[in-house]
C-alpha cells in the first residue's frame, strides 16, 4: 500500500466514520465533549498508526474502539468515571420513549442535538459542522469568516448549554419530527448558501468546501429519513445549484448569469441525480414543500439546453405554487424575475416597486430592477439601482459583474 | 432535573380572570402529569427591597435591583426529564397566562 492509498483511505474514514464514530460515543458517554475530544484523538493514531501498521480491515471499527479507550482514559485521568457513567445513563436514558424503528441511528440523534431550536442558529450551523461533518475549529472559523477564538467559544458555550439544560440526545417523536426535520434542512441550506453565495469583500466567491459539506451531510439526512420528500428536496436543490458551480464564476472572477452561462460546463451527473430525485418527488403524488418546488424550478432551468428553450410558463408556474406556501417578498421577487421572460419587464417591474418596503435593504432586489429599467431603456434609473445594489452586494463576483453592467450603460 | 419557567411581563399587572383560570387548570394538569414543583406570582418590582450585607453594615435600598422594561412576573418550578420535555410545558404555560415565557435548568 503506497503512502498516497493510505492518505485516501484516512480521508475516506473521516468522511465516513466521523459522524458515526462521535455520534456512538456520545450515546455511551452522555458528553459531546468527550465524544469529539476522543473522536479527533483516534483519528490522530489512525495518522499515526496507519502508514507504518497498514490500513485495518475495518477501519470504522477500528477508529470506534480507540476513541472509546480515548474516552476511557479521560473519563479516569478526571477520576470522575462513575459520575460520568451514572450521568450518562441518567442524561440519555431513552428507554421511555416509543420504538424509533427505521430512523433509529446515532448520527441522527446527532444531528436533531445538534441542530436543536433552543439553540442560537449560528451555534447549530457550527456545532453541526463540527460533530457531525468533522470539520476543525479553524476550517469552520475560515468558513465564516470569524476568529478561531471565536467560533471555539460558539462551539464551547452551545455544547455547554446541551449538557446543562439537558437537550435529548434523541430522535424527537413523530410529533415532532417534521418541524424538526425542518429545522435541520434549514442549517443544511444555510451552510449551502454561505458557500454557494459567500459573503465578505475578501473570500472567495464560491466556497466549494461549504457547498459540499452541505451536499455530504444532506445526502446522509436522505440516507437515514428517506421517506421525507423535503430532504430529497433539498438535497435536489443543492445538486442542480452545484451542478452549475464552475460556469458560474468568469475566468476574472465574475459572476455570470443564468442565461449567459456556457450549459456545456455544468455537470451531467448531478444535474442526471438531481433530475432523478425530482421526478421521484413528483411520481410521489404528495404535495411538495417548499424545497421540493425550488428543486423543480431548477430542474426545468437544467432542462434547456439553451436559455431561449426555457419553459418559462412551468417557472412562473412552479413560483405560483411556491407563493401559495411561502408568501415572503424573496420569492415574489424571484417570481417577478421571472414573469419579465413571460410578459416582460414592464410588468415585472410594476411588481418588483411593490417590494420595495420590504426589500429595500436586499441588494437583489436593486440587482433585478436595475435589469428591468435597463431592458426598458431606463438607463439613469438602472444606473442609480446598480449602484444601491453594489453598496449592498457582500459576494465579490457578484460585485464585479454588477459594477460592468453598471458601467456598460450607456 | 429541575427547570424554572419565569413569567416575563411588560408591566405589573395580576392578569385577568380568564388567564388566571387558564393558569389554574395548567396547574392542576403539572400536578396531575408529576411534573410540579412549585409556582407562584410575583408582586410588582416597586415592592422589592434589596438588602446588602456584604460589608459592615446592612444596606436596606427600597426598589428592584435592577429597572427593566421587562419584568419577572411569576414562576413555576417544574420537574422535567429533558429540555424537550420542559420546552413543551413551558409552551402550554405560555398560552395558559399569556405572557412570554423563559426556560432555565437548575445547576
Amino acid at each position: 500500500m503506497t503512502v498516497t492509498d493510505v492518505e485516501e483511505a484516512i480521508t475516506r474514514a473521516h468522511q465516513e466514520e466521523w459522524a458515526r464514530v462521535v455520534a456512538a460515543l456520545t450515546r455511551r458517554y452522555g458528553d459531546l465533549d468527550i465524544a469529539e475530544e476522543a473522536a479527533a484523538e483516534a483519528f490522530a493514531t489512525a495518522v499515526e498508526r496507519w502508514p507504518a501498521e497498514g490500513v485495518p480491515p475495518n477501519p470504522g471499527a477500528w477508529l470506534t474502539v480507540t476513541a472509546s479507550r480515548k474516552a476511557l482514559d479521560r473519563i479516569r485521568r478526571e477520576n470522575k468515571r462513575d459520575d460520568k457513567q451514572r450521568e450518562a445513563q441518567r442524561m440519555y436514558d431513552d428507554s421511555s420513549t416509543e420504538p424509533l424503528g427505521a430512523i433509529d441511528d446515532d448520527r441522527l440523534r446527532l444531528i436533531f442535538t445538534c441542530c436543536h431550536p433552543a439553540l442560537a442558529m449560528e451555534a447549530r450551523v457550527a456545532l453541526t459542522l463540527r460533530m457531525v461533518g468533522g470539520l476543525t475549529v479553524p476550517e469552520i472559523a475560515r468558513a465564516f469568516l470569524v476568529q478561531e477564538t471565536t467560533m471555539g467559544q460558539r462551539i464551547t458555550r452551545a455544547k455547554a448549554k446541551i449538557a446543562a439544560a439537558r437537550i435529548p440526545y434523541r430522535v424527537p417523536s413523530a410529533e415532532d419530527l417534521p418541524g424538526r426535520v425542518s429545522g435541520v434542512l434549514a442549517v443544511l441550506y444555510l451552510v449551502f448558501n454561505e458557500g454557494y453565495l459567500a459573503t465578505g469583500p475578501d473570500s472567495e466567491p464560491v466556497r466549494h468546501a461549504l457547498t459540499a459539506e452541505a451536499i455530504r451531510l444532506t445526502r446522509l439526512i436522505r440516507a437515514l429519513i428517506p421517506d421525507d420528500g423535503e430532504a430529497a428536496g433539498l438535497l435536489a436543490l443543492m445538486l442542480l445549484i452545484e451542478a452549475r458551480r464552475t460556469a458560474r464564476v468568469s475566468a476574472t472572477g465574475e459572476l455570470v448569469t443564468l442565461d449567459q452561462q456556457d450549459r456545456g460546463a455544468w455537470d451531467q451527473a448531478m444535474i442526471a441525480e438531481g433530475h432523478g430525485l425530482v421526478r421521484e418527488r413528483l411520481a410521489s403524488g404528495i404535495a411538495p414543500g417548499p424545497y421540493q418546488i425550488l428543486a423543480a424550478i431548477n430542474a426545468v432551468h437544467t432542462s434547456a439546453r439553451d436559455v431561449r428553450d426555457t419553459d418559462w410558463t412551468q417557472v412562473v408556474a412552479l413560483y405560483d405554487q411556491l407563493v401559495a406556501i411561502d408568501p415572503s417578498p424573496i420569492v415574489g421577487l424571484n417570481r417577478a424575475i421571472a414573469v419579465a421572460e413571460l410578459d416582460g419587464p414592464e410588468v415585472a417591474l410594476a411588481t418588483v416597486d411593490r417590494l420595495e418596503d420590504r426589500l429595500s435593504g436586499y441588494h437583489a432586489y436593486h440587482a433585478a430592477r436595475a435589469d428591468l429599467l435597463r431592458r426598458l431603456g431606463r438607463s439613469q434609473e438602472s444606473r442609480a439601482a446598480y449602484s444601491r445594489a453594489i453598496e449592498l452586494a457582500g459576494n465579490t463576483a457578484e460585485t464585479a459583474y454588477l459594477e460592468r453592467r453598471r458601467d456598460q450603460l450607456g | 432535573m429541575q427547570y424554572m419557567v419565569s413569567v416575563i411581563d411588560e408591566k405589573a399587572n395580576n392578569g385577568t380572570q380568564e388567564e388566571m383560570d387558564a393558569v389554574d387548570v395548567f396547574n392542576d394538569k403539572l400536578i396531575a402529569d408529576g411534573y410540579w414543583v412549585f409556582a407562584g406570582g410575583l408582586a410588582a418590582p416597586s415592592t422589592a427591597t434589596v438588602i446588602d450585607n456584604r460589608g459592615d453594615q446592612p444596606i436596606v435600598t427600597d426598589g428592584p435591583f435592577v429597572e427593566t422594561k421587562e419584568l419577572l412576573a411569576g414562576f413555576w418550578i417544574i420537574q422535567a426529564p429533558d429540555l424537550d420535555v420542559a420546552l413543551k410545558l413551558a409552551t402550554e404555560g405560555s398560552k395558559a397566562c399569556n405572557r412570554k415565557v423563559e426556560v432555565r435548568p437548575f445547576l
